[in-house]
C-alpha cells in the first residue's frame, strides 16, 4: 500500500501577473495506507487544487507531492478520482463506463465486464450494467464514478466532493454507502466536503481549511467512520454528545478561520 | 376568503398538464399535419393559377404537365441522359465531395484543437474563403483546373468543408475538462484521450455541421454544373432554362429537392443512431 504525501507545498495561479493569486500556502499532509482523510472548508480555499495535486493534474509552484517517495508527475492509475458532477461519458453505457480503464489497459471485454461487474455488486448497482447515464439519477451516477474508479485498482482514492450536488436524503444514503466501500476495499480515500456534518462523521482525520490563502487550520483525529464501519447505526452515532459536541467545535474552526482570513482582507 | 375557499373547490383543476412523452408526440403530430396541409395548399395553388391560365404555360405548367414530364424524362430522357441519369450524375458528386469533406475537416478541427500552430495556418484561410460565394471563386477553380469532374467537385467541397471544421472544432471545445481528466487519471494515453473521448464527445456536432453543409453542397451543386456538365440536374435545369422548357425546370427543381429531404433525414437517423445521449446531457 503506497504513500501520498505533500511537503511545503506552494501554489500560485497566475506567477508574474498583477493578478497572481496563492491557492494554497504552505501545506504539508499525508494519506497513510486505508486511511480515510477527509478536508473539510468553504469554497475558494483550496480544496480542489489539493486533490488536483494529488491526482497529477497539476505541478505545485514550490514543495513537493510524492506518492511513495516518487515525485507525482501526471495524472495515473494508481489514483483513482471520483468527480463532483460525475464526468461520465454518455455514450457509453453503465457497465462500459466502469470498465473504461481497463479497455485502457487493453484487457479483453470478458475480463474487464468481469471486474466491472464485482465493482458494480459493490457499489449496489448490479443489474443496471446496460442502462444509459442519462437514464440515472444522481446518486446512481456518483455510484458509477465509484466504481469507475475502483475498477483500476487504484492505491488511493480522490474524492471531489462527491456528494455535493445530491439531495440530503440520497446525500446520507452515500455517505454510508462510501464508508462500506472504504471498509470492505481498504483503500486510502481523500474525500473533500463543505457539510461539517457529513466530514465529522465520515473522517477517519478531518482537516480543517480557511481560504486566502488555502492553508490547512485544524487537523482532528475521528473514529465516528470506524463506528459506522464496526456495526453502529449512522443515526445514533450523530446523536452522541461526543458527535454533536465535536461537530460545534469543528464550526467554530471553519467560521474563525474565515473570519481571520476576512478580517486580513 | 371567498377567493381562497375558490381556488379550493374541486370543480376548477388546478394541476398543470404534464408534458409527458404523450403530450409531446400529439403536438409532433400536430405540426405534421399542418406541414402537410401547407404543402397541398401551395400545389392546389399552383394548380389553379396554371387552369386559370393566370400566367402562361409556358412560364407556369401545370402540376400534371410537370408530372408528365417526369415520367416522359425517366423513359426518354433530356438532353441525351434520362432523369435517373442526371440524378445519379448529381448524387454521386455531392456524395464524394461531402465523404471528403467530412475526413479532411475532421482532421482539420482536431488539428487546431490540438496544435496552435495549425489553428494559426487555418483559421486565416479558412475565414478568408468561407464567406465568398463558391459561384464567384468557381471561374478561378475552372481556369485551374479545367472543365472537368475534379473542378465540379472540388466546388462542391469547399462549400462544405467549413460548416464541418467549424462543428467539428465547436465540438472539441465543449468537451468537459473532468472528462478528460476522468481518461487521463484511469491511465489514458493522448492517443486514448482523442479517440475515446474528444472523438466520440463532438460526434453530434460533426454530425449536425454534415447536415448543414450537405444543405449548401446541394445549394452549390446547381452552379457547379452550369459550366461544361453533359449530365446532372444543374445541368439539366439550365439546359431547359435556355429552350424556355419551364416543365423540366420545375421538375428539376423538385428532384433536387426531394433528394436534398432524403439525405437530411437519413444522416438525421444516423445522428440519432450514432449519438443518442445527444440533447440528455
Amino acid at each position: 500500500m503506497a504513500i501520498l504525501a505533500l511537503k511545503d507545498v506552494v501554489v500560485r495561479y497566475g506567477v508574474g501577473t498583477d493578478e497572481s493569486v496563492t491557492a494554497l500556502d504552505g501545506v504539508s499532509l499525508t494519506i497513510e495506507p486505508g486511511s480515510f482523510v477527509v478536508a473539510l472548508g468553504a469554497s475558494g480555499c483550496g480544496k480542489t487544487t489539493l486533490l488536483n495535486l494529488m491526482a497529477g493534474f497539476l505541478q505545485p509552484t514550490s514543495g513537493s507531492a510524492t506518492l511513495d517517495g516518487r515525485p507525482i508527475e501526471g495524472p495515473g492509475s494508481e489514483r483513482g478520482v471520483v468527480f463532483q458532477h460525475g464526468a461520465l461519458m454518455p455514450w457509453l453505457n453503465v457497465i462500459d463506463n466502469v470498465a473504461f480503464g481497463l479497455r485502457l489497459k487493453g484487457m479483453p471485454r470478458k475480463g474487464r465486464y468481469e471486474r466491472a461487474r464485482a465493482m458494480l455488486r459493490l457499489v449496489g448497482l448490479e443489474g443496471m450494467e446496460e442502462r444509459r447515464i442519462w437514464q440515472l439519477s444522481g446518486g446512481m451516477r456518483q455510484r458509477v464514478g465509484v466504481a469507475r474508479a475502483l475498477t483500476a485498482d487504484p492505491d488511493v482514492l480522490l474524492m471531489d466532493e462527491p456528494l455535493g450536488a445530491l439531495d440530503a436524503l440520497t446525500r446520507e444514503q452515500m455517505q454510508e454507502l462510501i464508508l462500506d466501500v472504504w471498509m470492505r476495499t481498504r483503500k486510502s480515500i481523500f474525500f473533500i466536503t463543505h457539510g461539517i456534518d457529513e466530514a465529522v462523521f465520515m473522517a477517519g482525520k478531518l482537516l480543517v481549511m480557511s481560504p486566502r490563502p488555502g492553508r490547512i487550520v485544524a487537523a482532528i483525529d475521528l473514529e465516528f467512520g470506524r463506528q459506522f464501519t464496526e456495526g453502529a447505526k449512522a443515526g445514533q452515532i450523530k446523536a452522541q454528545p461526543e458527535f454533536v459536541a465535536m461537530r460545534e467545535r469543528v464550526k467554530e474552526f471553519v467560521f474563525s478561520s474565515h473570519q481571520l482570513a476576512e478580517a486580513t482582507l | 376568503m371567498s377567493d381562497v375557499t375558490r381556488l379550493a373547490s374541486p370543480e376548477i383543476d388546478l394541476s398543470v398538464p404534464p408534458l409527458g412523452a404523450r403530450r409531446l408526440l400529439g403536438r409532433r403530430t400536430y405540426v405534421a399535419k399542418v406541414s402537410l396541409a401547407t404543402c397541398a395548399a401551395v400545389v392546389v395553388l399552383w394548380w389553379l393559377a396554371a387552369w386559370l391560365e393566370v400566367v402562361p404555360a409556358m412560364f407556369l405548367p401545370s402540376p400534371v404537365a410537370v408530372t408528365a414530364k417526369f415520367f416522359a424524362v425517366s423513359s426518354d430522357g433530356f438532353q441525351d441522359a434520362t432523369l435517373s441519369q442526371h440524378l445519379l450524375a448529381s448524387v454521386g458528386r455531392v456524395i464524394v465531395a461531402l465523404g471528403g469533406a467530412i475526413i479532411l475537416g475532421v482532421v482539420l478541427g482536431f488539428a487546431m484543437h490540438v496544435s496552435e500552430t495549425a489553428r494559426g495556418v487555418v483559421e486565416p484561410l479558412l475565414e478568408f474563403y468561407r464567406p465568398i460565394p463558391p459561384l464567384a471563386y468557381l471561374p478561378l477553380v475552372i481556369i485551374w483546373f479545367g472543365i472537368g469532374e475534379l473542378a465540379k467537385i472540388l466546388v462542391i467541397f469547399l462549400g462544405i468543408l467549413p460548416s464541418i471544421i467549424i462543428a467539428t472544432n465547436e465540438g472539441l471545445t465543449s468537451v468537459p475538462h473532468d472528462t478528460v481528466n476522468a481518461a487521463r487519471s484511469l491511465g489514458a494515453t493522448r492517443l486514448q484521450v482523442i479517440q475515446l473521448v474528444l472523438l466520440p464527445h463532438a460526434l453530434p456536432n460533426i454530425m449536425t455541421g454534415t447536415r448543414i453543409g450537405l444543405g449548401t453542397g446541394w445549394a452549390t451543386l446547381v452552379a457547379a454544373e452550369l459550366v461544361a456538365a453533359t449530365r446532372g440536374l444543374g445541368f439539366m435545369i439550365k439546359g431547359a432554362a435556355d429552350f424556355l422548357v419551364t416543365d423540366v425546370v420545375i421538375l428539376g427543381i423538385l428532384v433536387i429537392a426531394a433528394v436534398a429531404i432524403v439525405m437530411e433525414l437519413a444522416l438525421r437517423l444516423i445522428q440519432r443512431t450514432l449519438a443518442p445521449w445527444q440533447g440528455h446531457q
